[in-house]
């Protein structure tokens, strides 16, 4: 019993180093997603036809498929076929990257599309070109907008991340496991592991709420409901 | 007044689907005319406004500002905007910007002024309008008079040749409107060319040079403002015009 304590503790920092590929998992794969979740949405709302059409397949083909399925394709099937050498770590970043684009793009549509007409209108009357007004005014209002989404968003990558696990790139859930089979202490581990999930999902939301705090804009967007 | 009118508006058509929307619409405007529409609702007086600084494409005719063709101008028309203030029934402040930086923002995006000044002159025009201690305001702490101000501000900001007014006044309170017809009052005198439609019959007969009568896409009529309220045709309309306030 003692024996297996030691070993477990002898390999928190093995499992540490853990938590640290996770959140650069998570990290990459959000920032990957939000500047291609940017770059589709603006193609969507305002892109011709064709640029529209792609979009909507791309948005269906990342959402409409289960993540580890993904994986498995990309891993073993695209990237080797395209001749992509790319580590698995690589490989689940572009993946989780490529499908918060699809999910993250339909976040800014919803809150692009929740703005007034009025304010392109303005802008270009001003004789601003259409690209000034959507970085001057239509993407700083829907960022914000987006925030609430985003705070979906997180959570839910941060947990499909574990399912990196199955191409073996050595993050959180993949070095607790091979730690458990040296060891033998499922429970013990397994609920650090968790214990840790939940406090990198937790540690996530405060920066969401502080991020959100510190971008308001009174009477802007939906916090009347503070007043209250 | 010189013989190029600032802008000329010539048979203008825009239709939606089997809707016409504007039928052939023409006139002229000269430096310090203030022409103002009137009509009930629906006859396009909006659409010819848009028409005029190309936020909707007509589907023919042809708008000369100071002689030169707009429709027609491809990337160019970004430069003819600026000299065609827009003011928007519903405002359009850019609601995640102060009201200085709702001013300044053209300044420094279109006009690539420095951010000094920039800085002064959109202060310089909210103490136009009144505003200047209400520059750090955000557009949800604003009045919907000083809210409409601070929008004129900004159009004034440009330097604009002519101001297009929508209806600036039927979003607000009996007292805002005041407000906001007292600094139009007071750019018409200092020589502000001016296009506006309103529902306002009072006030558009002390501010205009002239009156259009607009109905189903067409000036049905126009002429000084001594004229057109006891115009047969304006009589007649006027019965449609359910909304017209008398200030
Ligand atoms: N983008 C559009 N698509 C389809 N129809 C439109 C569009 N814009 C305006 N219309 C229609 O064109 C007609 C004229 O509209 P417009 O807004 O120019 O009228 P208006 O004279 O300004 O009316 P009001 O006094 O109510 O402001 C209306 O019947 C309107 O429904
Ligand atoms: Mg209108």
């Amino acid at each position: 019993m003692f024996e297996s304590i030691s070993a477990v503790t002898n390999s928190a920092g093995y499992i540490l180093g853990g938590v640290g590929v996770t959140l650069l998992l998570v990290g990459l794969s959000l920032f990957i997603g939000f500047i291609c979740g940017i770059v589709l949405t603006l193609g969507q709302v305002y892109g011709p036809a064709l640029v529209r059409r792609f979009v909507g397949v791309y948005v269906w083909f990342f959402r409409g498929l289960p993540n580890i399925v993904l994986l498995f394709l990309f891993y073993f099937a695209l990237f080797p076929f395209m001749g992509f050498d790319m580590p698995a770590f690589g490989v689940a970043v572009t993946v989780l990257g490529l499908r918060s684009a699809a999910y993250q793009s339909q976040i800014f549509r919803g809150a692009i599309q929740s703005l007034s007409d009025g304010q392109m209108l303005a802008a270009r009357s001003l004789g601003m070109t259409r690209w000034q007004a959507i970085r001057s005014i239509i993407l700083p209002q829907s960022l914000r907008l987006s925030l609430p989404g985003w705070s979906n968003e997180y959570p839910v990558l941060l947990t499909d991340s574990s399912v990196a696990y199955v191409i073996g790139v050595a993050e959180l859930l993949t070095r607790t496991s091979q730690v458990i089979s040296r060891t033998g202490e499922p429970m013990i581990l397994y609920l650090t592991c968790a214990v840790i999930f939940i406090l990198l999902n937790y540690g996530g939301m405060m920066i969401i709420q502080y991020v959100e705090k510190k971008v308001r804009i009174p009477g802007f967007g939906n916090n009347e409901a503070e007043c209250l | 007044m010189s013989d190029v009118p600032i802008l000329k508006v010539e048979n203008l058509c825009k239709s939606y689907g089997d809707l016409e929307v504007l039928k052939s619409v023409s006139f002229e405007v000269r430096k310090g005319e203030k022409k103002v529409f009137v009509g009930p609702s629906g006859t396009g007086k909006s659409t010819l406004l848009r028409c005029i600084n190309q936020l909707t494409a007509p589907d023919s005719g042809f708008v000369y500002l100071n002689g030169e063709e707009i429709v027609h101008s491809g990337k160019k028309i970004n430069a003819y905007r600026q000299k065609m203030g827009m003011v928007f029934q519903n405002f359009n402040l850019f609601d995640h910007l102060t009201a200085v930086r709702n001013v300044e923002l053209a300044l420094l995006k279109v006009k690539k002024m420095d951010r000094k000044s920039a800085r002064e002159k959109a202060m310089y025009e909210l103490e136009q309008v009144g505003m200047a201690d209400r520059a750090d305001f955000y557009p949800a702490q604003l009045s919907g008079g000083q809210a409409q101000r601070v929008s004129i501000a900004r159009a004034l900001a440009m330097d604009p040749e002519v101001m297009l007014f929508d209806e600036p006044t039927s979003a607000l309170d009996p007292e805002l409107k005041r407000e906001v017809m007292e600094v139009m009052r007071t750019l018409a005198a200092q020589g502000m060319t001016c296009i506006v439609v309103t529902h306002e019959m009072k006030f558009a007969t002390s501010f205009a040079t002239e009156i259009y009568l607009m109905e189903k896409g067409e000036i049905v009529e126009h002429g000084p403002p001594s004229e057109i309220p006891t115009s047969p045709n304006f009589v007649k309309t006027r019965a449609f015009m359910g909304s017209y306030a008398d200030e």
